[in-house]
């Protein structure tokens, strides 16, 4: 083929070859590709936005305070544990499974952690090790009930729930409430630190560079493969409206506390579990199992090991966001994970765009949707609203953000997309 | 291409089955079949419901396995325990469903378990050799990053087959390539077959459209209830294969042409 003859270059792009397909090069080109795939129900991005904006021009009409710049700080330190269990869900959503005993792995992991750092004087290390290993053991034992025996996932979980709560209910014994020392640099992280404000600028202008950088190398990769690129105004566009979002982000927060470090690092496994999701063999196959698992084991995955592991991640990253829980309110209690972290933390992951029939998502849906989540239950709070309502409205949001996720399926499948 | 350096020349005897039997409890699937399947050449297996074709292609996919019997692959005797093994050897198939994942793209579905780079998936280079390989079929694919949910049934069909051959293997087997397809698309298909078998891999198709079987079969094997029932080439005529199919010269099918001749008063 053109190894034959590298010199002489086709006119015509490899995947350009074919006369039915339209050429989307430079901005025109990806603006019109943004439009069709929203028309037929790719919504991508696009609930979020406007789920933002809304409950913001709401909120700050209804309580100023809402868009202050400390407020906002609070709600990130709030979302990270949220975020954290977000995160995981996505993982087994895509498989089209679910777990609904998140809420229960957190509690127990914030009881696991208090009670061995607290009541047993372990380094906090080995406390927070001890509490994420039992969230791996749960997906373990998640991951087995469905491999084995087949038990639909809704159920084997439902039980966890139950059994979870019971377990964290039964370690922190009678007096059912350990307060964490507030010193410490774990309850300080959950409640105090403030990344500078150089780094903080430095980490925004980042991911516009990775960006360009990135984006570069893979035109240069393409064209010399002889594929078309999207071309370099886009992605030069995309980098700089990036970069202005997060600077303007940071400059804002900044003008109050700052961003939290819990932030941070929750943004940074977000970063780690989108690369992992989208550029790895493992995550290929979340995707595969979540669309066809006959296809898949044809395809010679190994089906099982695949959905242990998405088990085992989803109670893993649970178990984190425990202990990133407790840091924020500085104790283990009976209460920890119990009323609304559950469908929180799966709402969180459907409104930012993961579909609860699996073989579609991301990692940034965990970050942008516990945002909505987030900025909905904080300004309940600002409202001064009893729990009862924000129970309510909570509920009807998920149910919203599921019509939204099945309507646009519904559109994908007579449009030709999955 | 550089893999064609381990094809073997039109003409090898690629796969050997000899007295191969497969029975599940009381029911005997299939009896001492025998089957051959050159290099550069297709073999098309024919027979009512029940001959045993989908259990021969299952036991050939390592999906079972034969009860007694041997399988001689490239002179070796060989044992395919599960189809995975069946993959490695070199014997792929396109089964009837097709078994694509529709929320995937074109090359994602090419490469799905066989993947470039797992850790760092090589997207360019998988494009790349997605492209060479539908250029090689002449399969006429608009876009392969488009998820398959939006491909045509005969599109589809086509990356099946395509990515069947992605592994390189010796033997293609194809499970009723045309039953869902229209009339253009399953001409697209049959020269989708003949490309394949210039490549020189051996095909097996198994078919019930015996049009199709005799545009493109170097040889056809009909089974019968589970046994070899005769060996036929595109020479033979019409009738002599529906009576090898249904067992006798007087069957359902030859009563109809009967009768319809009847009716047009063209009896000689």
């Amino acid at each position: 083929m053109n190894e034959t003859a590298p010199q002489k270059q086709p006119a015509t792009k490899l995947d350009r070859a074919d006369a039915r397909v339209r050429d989307d090069e430079r901005i025109a080109g990806a603006a019109r590709i943004f439009y069709d795939r929203v028309r037929s129900g790719d919504l991508g991005m696009l609930p979020v936005i406007v789920g933002l904006l809304i409950i913001s021009t709401v909120f700050s009409v209804l309580n100023p305070v809402f868009l202050a710049p400390n407020n906002l700080v609070n709600l990130l330190f709030d979302a990270a544990a949220v975020g954290f269990i977000a995160l995981g869900i996505v993982c087994v959503l895509l498989l089209g499974e679910i777990d609904l005993s998140i809420g229960s792995m957190s509690g127990l992991s914030s009881a696991i952690l208090g009670v061995l750092w607290v009541h047993l004087g372990f380094p906090v290390p080995v406390a927070i090790a001890g509490a994420v290993t039992m969230g791996a053991l749960t997906g373990l034992t998640y991951g087995f009930l469905r491999n084995r025996f087949e038990m639909p996932s809704f159920v084997a979980t439902l039980a966890g729930l139950l059994a979870l709560l019971g377990m964290q209910l039964y370690i922190l014994g009678p007096t059912g409430s350990i307060n964490l020392p507030f010193g410490s640099p774990l309850v300080r992280f959950g409640q105090i630190y403030i990344m500078p404000m150089w780094l903080s600028y430095l980490l925004a202008i980042l991911p516009g560079i990775i960006l360009v950088i990135g984006g570069l190398r893979v035109m240069k990769r393409r064209s010399e493969a002889n594929l078309s690129s999207s071309g370099m105004n886009v992605v030069v566009l995309k980098a700089v409206v990036l970069t202005a979002a997060l600077v303007f982000a940071v400059y804002y927060l900044g003008k109050g506390r700052g961003v939290p470090w819990m932030f941070a690092v929750f943004v940074l496994f977000v970063v780690v579990m989108d690369y992992a999701l989208r550029r790895t063999k493992w995550g290929r196959s979340l995707f595969a199992v979540g669309g066809n698992a006959e296809a898949a084991r044809r395809s010679g995955i190994n089906v099982k090991r695949v959905r242990l592991s998405a088990f085992v991640v989803c109670s893993t990253f649970a178990a984190l966001g425990g202990v990133f829980a407790a840091s924020r309110l500085a104790s283990s209690s009976q209460q920890a994970g119990t009323g609304d972290v559950n469908l929180n933390a799966i709402a969180a992951a459907v409104i930012g765009g993961t579909s609860l029939f699996g073989g579609r998502g991301s990692a940034w849906s965990a970050l942008l949707g516990v945002l909505v989540i987030q900025a909905i239950s904080n300004g309940l709070t600002l409202l001064n609203l009893s729990s009862s309502l924000r129970y309510m409205i909570t509920g009807a949001v998920l149910a919203i953000a599921v019509i939204v996720d099945s309507l646009a399926r519904r559109s994908r499948a007579s449009h030709g997309r999955a | 291409m550089a893999q064609a350096a381990t094809r073997h020349a039109k003409g090898d005897l690629l796969l050997r089955l000899s007295d191969v039997s497969k029975q599940f409890g009381a029911v005997t699937a299939l009896s001492d079949i025998e089957l051959e399947v050159n290099a550069g050449e297709v073999v098309a297996l024919v027979g009512d419901n029940g001959a045993g074709k989908s259990t021969l292609v299952k036991v050939l996919a390592g999906v079972h396995q034969p009860t007694t019997g041997t399988i001689e692959y490239l002179g070796e005797k060989v044992t395919l325990d599960n189809p995975s093994k069946a993959l490695e050897l070199g014997i792929a198939t396109v089964f009837q469903d097709l078994a694509l994942c529709e929320n995937l793209d074109v090359v994602a579905n090419l490469f799905l378990g066989h993947e470039l780079a797992p850790w760092r998936l090589d997207e360019v280079q998988m494009e790349v050799r997605a492209w060479t390989l539908l250029q090689e079929l002449a399969a006429r694919i608009p876009s392969v990053r488009e998820p398959i949910a939006s491909l045509s049934g005969g599109q589809r069909q086509t990356v099946a087959i395509a990515r069947s051959l992605l592994l390189d293997p010796q033997i293609i087997m194809l499970d009723e390539p045309t039953a869902a397809l229209g009339v253009a698309q399953t001409a697209e298909v049959l020269n989708l077959i003949e490309r394949v078998r210039d490549r020189g891999h051996g095909v097996i198709l198994i078919s019930h459209n015996m049009e199709d079987v005799r545009a493109v079969a170097d040889r056809i094997v009909v089974l019968r209830l589970g046994r070899n029932n005769g060996v036929f080439t595109t020479a033979n005529t019409h009738e002599e294969l529906v009576a090898a199919i249904t067992g006798a010269s007087d069957n359902s099918v030859s009563r109809r042409t009967a009768r319809k001749l009847e009716a047009t008063g063209d009896v000689t």
